[in-house]
């Protein structure tokens, strides 16, 4: 694997680990199965491009992705509470409807980014092409930035509260806590993250397409549980870490099972080596954990 | 002061599996009395705590607390006015969560929530005190996750939790039933002690009449959905579980059958 596909494959690992965190505030800690990502993850993608091809600064484009992606997770989480729709049907049905939403955005099935300024823009050299290192580098910071502020956040009263809602909805309402609104505000900001990754996407690869959400949930949710074997879960900020790294671990195999030509794998097997990673990162901790049964027993 | 009138509350309306479990339940409680509640399964007793909790809504009828007219608030609403223990060890707090964050959930009940951190310095040394009261070692073990406790640790942590902020009714619903009996024993005697100390006012479910007397001011028991025994003071104390079985039966004309009320 040459230096550029491996700085590629760390590049959308770090856009995936954006969605990663998303899924991990819903179905972890919120305990809330959204499927919405597939919808939202494109609704950022396509905000931000319209507005970059508009000619808007690319960083307000980004804000407004999220903001976008934030009213799309607020929607899955109201249909849920309010109207008492179940929590994965409710995500199915903003899923749908983002799909139309997203083609009347742009106007178009793609749109076209090429030579626009994007946020990396101003840091990529205008005499050497070093875009391949300066966008992972600009995007490590992002979601460095990310993780950091979700850290603090979820160690604050109302991000406790968060997790009290997710871990146990009756002692949380017992405590005061309005488990109806945690649970709107954290689908908010769950889908806000994903639909900033959207923003970021279509920025890396220089064109939206309505068709890129098809999976972001899959690999968002592989990314999780692939975290969640690398690193205990002690303390939060530990698992948020496990979250990003299991991003990048799980482009890099991909990347990797592509590359290796003596296995004869292409890019149309994606879905399939996702679907086998997944079941293995699902499989590996029952038989670590007999393993280590085992091992007690014997010397017990 | 707690009020509670004329309560009913039918579950499964209109259908075959129609069931009123409260039926014209009406009860005050004055200023820092401690009432214990007994009744046979089915009684109403779990309802009736959690029609006052605001975890299910009465069909008619009212409550107050304080004065204040809490019948159509939520849960989360009145939790300021009300603590509560659960039955269950598992139900008061999160096991995914550490104990210092299980408390520093509980310091904030009934308040609103910002983004300022939640375990603070000085609640820690606060939590470190409190802990050390309940003489398990826990003041070393802040940063534990609360799934590492057993039971018995847990409800004493829930009891802990419940007096951190002030309340206007501390609600005990038969907390002590799911432990063993020396456990539970160490928890009600940290109950007496606790409601004792801050002076609360507080409505403790029982399934044992032995408990019921044993502890509190004051003893009702329920069934079929209402108040059919209430007794306090001297002719409380002169009471033993068989006087209260005898005057069940005169007043009501009937035995009761329910082995777990007679055996507590």
């Amino acid at each position: 694997m040459s230096l550029i596909s491996l700085m590629g494959a760390l590049e959308i690992g770090l856009i995936f680990a954006l969605v990663a965190l998303g899924v991990l505030i819903s179905f972890r800690l919120l305990n809330f199965p959204d499927l919405t990502a597939d919808g939202s993850f494109p609704l950022g993608g396509a905000v931000a491009a319209v507005l970059i091809a508009g000619g808007h600064d690319p960083w307000l484009a980004c804000g407004l992705a999220a903001i976008a992606g934030a009213a799309a997770g607020w929607v899955t989480a109201w249909l849920n509470v309010r109207l008492g729709i179940l929590q994965l049907l409710a995500s199915i049905l903003v899923m749908i409807a983002l799909y139309s939403i997203n083609l009347r955005i742009m106007g178009a099935p793609n749109i076209a980014l090429i030579g626009l300024p994007t946020v990396f823009t101003p840091f990529i050299s205008t005499v050497n092409d070093n875009a391949w290192l300066i966008q992972p580098a600009v995007l490590a910071v992002i979601v460095v930035l990310a993780k950091l502020l979700l850290d603090a956040f979820f160690a604050s009263e109302a991000g406790l509260a968060l997790r009290a809602t997710g871990a146990n909805p009756r002692m949380a309402r017992a405590q005061g806590i309005s488990t109806d609104r945690m649970t709107l505000a954290g689908m908010a900001l769950s889908n806000a993250l994903i639909a900033l990754a959207g923003a970021l996407y279509v920025q890396t690869q220089g064109g939206a397409d309505i068709s890129m959400g098809i999976g972001t949930i899959v690999v968002g949710l592989a990314a999780v549980i692939i975290g969640e074997t690398l690193l205990p879960p002690r303390s939060l900020w530990l698992v948020t870490l496990a979250t990003v790294l299991g991003a990048l671990l799980y482009r890099l195999l991909i990347a990797l099972a592509l590359n290796a030509d003596f296995i004869g794998l292409q890019a149309q097997d994606l879905n399939l080596i996702t679907a086998v990673l997944v079941g293995l990162a699902l499989v590996l901790p029952k038989i670590k954990a007999k393993l280590r049964n085992k091992q007690g027993g014997r010397t017990a | 002061m707690m009020r509670a009138d004329n309560l009913f509350k039918t579950f499964n309306p209109g259908t075959p599996l129609e069931n009123p479990v409260l039926r014209g339940l009406s009860l005050t409680i004055e200023s820092g009395q401690f009432v214990t509640v007994i009744g046979s399964n089915g009684a109403g007793k779990s309802t009736f705590l959690n029609a006052i909790s605001g975890d299910i809504s009465p069909d008619s009828g009212s409550l107050s607390i304080d004065g204040q007219d809490v019948t159509r608030q939520t849960a989360w609403q009145r939790a300021g006015l009300v603590a509560r223990v659960f039955q269950d060890p598992l139900a008061g707090t999160c096991e995914g969560l550490s104990i210092e964050e299980n408390l520093a959930l509980a310091m904030q009940r009934g308040q609103g929530r910002g983004l300022s951190r939640a375990v603070k310095a000085s609640y820690r040394e606060q939590f470190r005190a409190k802990l050390a009261t309940l003489q398990l070692g826990l003041e070393n073990r802040l940063g534990d996750r609360m799934g590492l406790l057993s039971g018995g640790q847990r409800q004493a942590v829930s009891l802990l939790m419940a007096s951190l902020q002030p309340s206007r009714l501390l609600l005990l619903d038969e907390h002590t039933a799911a432990l063993d009996p020396k456990t539970a024993a160490f928890v009600l005697e940290l109950t007496d002690r606790i409601v004792s100390e801050n002076k609360l006012t507080a409505l403790m479910v029982t399934h044992s009449m032995r408990q019921a007397l044993d502890h509190g001011h004051r003893t009702v028991m329920l069934h079929q959905g209402r108040v059919v025994l209430d007794v306090s003071g001297e002719e409380r104390s002169r009471m033993d579980v068989p006087d209260l079985l005898a005057m069940f039966e005169r007043t009501r004309g009937e035995k009761l059958d329910d082995d777990a009320l007679l055996l507590g």
